[in-house]
């Protein structure tokens, strides 16, 4: 037989023929790229991450100098990238909840209502809500001269929301320390009290001494001294505010933004997982005795999950891919802080293969959690 | 049955208690959904009451940028000035009947085709050989006396369109050959078509734009400059590529196992079975969600201002910042654009469901 015609031996000349192409691409690639960077005098390799920064960065989660390296700056950018992510997210998937709850009421107002506020808000792009957020504060509140001071120690003014911060003094560490270890045993009160009422099937007092653990240390150790706070209060200088927590127009537009956009997906996607149950499930539970609120509760809501968790694992990975957009506003996340870098060091292909892969990284962490967290609320087949 | 009730209603059937009409018990049934029908109507009232106040009662209809200063209401007369600018950007102004002629015959073929009765072979010749050739001559020109216009010059929304329609159509055949390879027996294609899907699907747009604009120049050989609008266009295709090989597969999927299986002890090749049994089958069921990534890719295309391209939304952003304008109508012009957006997207959202339906009528 010609062994051309052999299957086998043709899958692995297509495979070899494949790869070979593939690698022929990059090989290219990379020596014209070296070629051309080279003419320009450009090193390669993340020697550059060690250098000196140099540029300001308004807005910093963890300390922060133009004096830091590079790769210090970076890391501030992946900070904000997660904070401001974050944030949208559970802020948007409270607010989604409602909104989709409204969207199923028997009333039709407000049926319609919620169903307007989803259809403006997935028709128009996001980047042209961030543009409008960030224009209308701008717009709308008076220049830093002349802030709003709305509560004492409080500012308002078009570069943004300043407010007094809290901040501990001394026995921090202590705290810190006696608050871990409250969460922790307040996580295994509750537990043990779950536990004892799935197997006895009477109520106990568990989540009541879980919250009296969890909040009486601290405030024991406040009482009796052994931690204590101070107020950085704000000063109206004479072109801008000192001191204090900033919160500045750029985070609040990107923030507002993206919660918005993920409240109107949750919506959708709670909508149409809870509508997928059956309404025989209702039925049933209802004549069981159970109470509506119960019935959502225990019957209908653990199944609904399981249609829930794959569309909002896809909401998440897509609010923080969308939360690159700061750019467009001045909101220093990871890309923007790249891009200051690429500027200045001219190192593009090493600065965007970091931030590309940053951002693969932490989608597939958080693809990983919400495919555990949906094996969790699976169907348990006996 | 009117015999049974005439028989019935003598032995004692009491009358049914009067109800109210079901429109009534919809929105006052019980104290709460009172309650909330009346805070809605409140909102409904207050929010028609802002728009209209906006839109017409404190609105400007003639002046100029002073009068509208003056105002709290909308400011008509930047739309009247500036929409011409907003919608075709740089391109030429005497020439600008070309864009709108292309637009208009881009929209109108749209149109044809969106109709599943003219889904045949015909119409994807009369695409590539005539509407596409024709929309490229009457846009960059050079032939027929038209005066040549560079791409640097094209703006708006025909630009909008074109990245976002564009973008879909090179980008379906290539997602259909991933959406392949990934289904593939043969391990290394699959690993390789994998490794592209995930990698794309894993980084925002804006980190693709960024790699076609700022990265690509580094990788072509000395002399070759490749256009800035292309180089955005080929980052939105290699975007869009991802998402669609990841749908086609959902529908790869579905086909059942016995068509590749009748197909293949038919004597059929590989690209027989896939070409004649299995893709045509595969690809009906992911048109109405193709059509709804098509919403998300055109609502998208508004990242390519980022990287500098005079999309519809960078010209409407520049509208705003005329030094004569500037801080006067702001929410004029977002307004506007949003409305155009919305106006596109929430008719393909329509045209979704319409499709939906009319798959589970035909085809059960």
């Amino acid at each position: 037989m010609n062994i051309l015609n052999d299957m086998r031996f043709r899958a692995f000349c297509y495979q070899i023929g494949a790869i070979g192409l593939v690698a022929f691409a990059a090989w290219t690639m990379f020596a014209t790229a070296s070629d051309n960077l080279a003419k320009q005098n450009i090193a390669t390799g993340f020697g550059f991450l060690a250098r000196q920064a140099g540029f300001v960065i308004s807005e910093t989660a963890i300390a922060y100098q133009p004096t830091d390296s590079i790769a210090r700056a970076i890391l501030v950018g992946i900070v904000n990238t997660v904070k401001v992510s974050l944030l949208a997210a559970i802020l948007g998937t409270l607010l989604g909840l409602f909104v989709g709850v409204a969207r199923m009421s028997r009333n039709p107002l407000l049926a319609r209502l919620a169903l307007a506020y989803v259809e403006v808000l997935r028709n128009v792009p996001l980047l042209l809500y961030l543009f409008l957020w960030y224009s209308l504060i701008i717009l709308v509140f008076p220049p830093v001269k002349q802030a709003l001071n709305v509560l004492p120690g409080v500012f308002l003014s078009n570069s943004g929301l300043v407010l007094p911060a809290v901040f501990v003094e001394s026995g921090a560490t202590i705290l810190a320390l006696i608050v871990c270890a409250g969460i922790a045993s307040a996580i295994l009160i509750w537990r043990i009290s779950r536990q004892r009422r799935i197997t006895t099937g009477q109520s106990n007092h568990g989540a009541f001494i879980a919250c009296l653990v969890l909040l009486v240390p601290p405030l024991l150790l406040w009482g009796l001294g052994g931690v204590s706070f101070g107020w950085d209060i704000p000063q109206a200088g004479r072109f801008r505010l000192t001191g204090g927590l900033h919160v500045r127009p750029e985070f609040v537009a990107l923030l507002f933004g993206l919660l918005l956009s993920v409240s109107a997906s949750v919506a959708e996607i709670v909508r149409a997982g809870i509508q997928a149950i059956g309404p025989g499930q209702w039925e049933a539970a209802a004549a069981l005795g159970l109470h509506r609120s119960r019935v959502m509760r225990l019957v209908v809501l653990p199944q609904a999950l399981r249609l829930i968790i794959p569309p909002l694992t896809n909401t998440y990975l897509t609010v923080f891919k969308n939360s690159s957009l700061a750019i467009a506003i001045g909101y220093p996340d990871l890309v923007m802080v790249s891009n200051t870098v690429m500027n200045q060091t001219g190192q593009a292909i090493e600065t965007i293969a970091i931030f590309m892969g940053v951002y693969l990284g932490l989608s597939i962490a958080i693809s990983l959690t919400m495919n555990w967290y949906n094996a969790r609320v699976a169907l348990k087949e006996r | 049955m009117a015999e049974t009730q005439t028989l019935a209603l003598p032995l004692g059937a009491s009358k049914p208690p009067a109800r109210r009409s079901g429109w009534f018990k919809a929105y006052f049934g019980t104290p709460l959904n009172s309650a909330i029908s009346l805070a809605s109507i409140a909102a409904i009232f207050l929010l028609g009451k802002l728009a209209f106040g906006w839109l017409a009662v404190n609105a400007v209809f003639s002046g100029d940028a002073a009068t509208c200063k003056v105002s709290s209401g909308a400011c008509w007369p930047f739309l009247a000035e500036k929409l011409r600018y907003m919608i075709f950007g740089f391109y030429p102004f005497e020439e600008q009947w070309r864009p709108l002629l292309a637009l208009s015959l881009f929209l109108a073929s749209c149109l044809v085709s969106m109709m599943p009765r003219f889904w045949n072979r015909a119409l994807l010749y009369a695409w590539l050989l005539l509407v596409l050739p024709v929309l490229y001559i009457l846009m960059a020109g050079g032939v027929f006396g038209l005066a040549p216009v560079p791409t640097s010059s094209w703006g708006g929304l025909p630009l909008s369109f074109m990245l976002s329609f564009i973008g879909l159509v090179c980008a379906l055949p290539l997602g259909i050959g991933l959406a392949l390879a990934r289904a593939s027996s043969l391990p290394a294609i699959r690993i390789l078509s994998v490794g592209f899907i995930e990698i794309v699907r894993g980084v925002p747009l804006i980190s693709i734009l960024f790699m076609a604009t700022v990265m690509l120049p580094l990788f072509m050989p000395e002399g070759v400059t490749i256009d800035k609008l292309l180089r955005a266009q080929v980052a939105i295709i290699i975007f869009a590529a991802a998402y669609i090989a990841e749908i086609v597969r959902g529908g790869l999927q579905d086909v059942p196992e016995g068509q590749f299986e009748a197909g293949y002890s038919l004597g059929l090749s590989y690209w027989q079975v896939m070409r004649k049994i299995v893709l045509p089958q595969a690809l009906k069921k992911v048109i109405p969600p193709m059509v709804g990534l098509f919403i998300g890719f055109f609502q998208d295309t508004t990242l390519v201002t980022i990287v500098g391209l005079l999309d519809f939304l960078d010209t409407v952003r520049s509208a705003l910042r005329d030094p004569e304008w500037q801080g006067i109508a702001v929410l004029e012009g977002y307004v506007f654009a949003a409305a155009v957006y919305f106006a596109f997207s929430a008719l393909m959202g329509t045209y979704s469901r319409f499709l939906e339906r009319h798959f589970r009528v035909t085809h059960g």
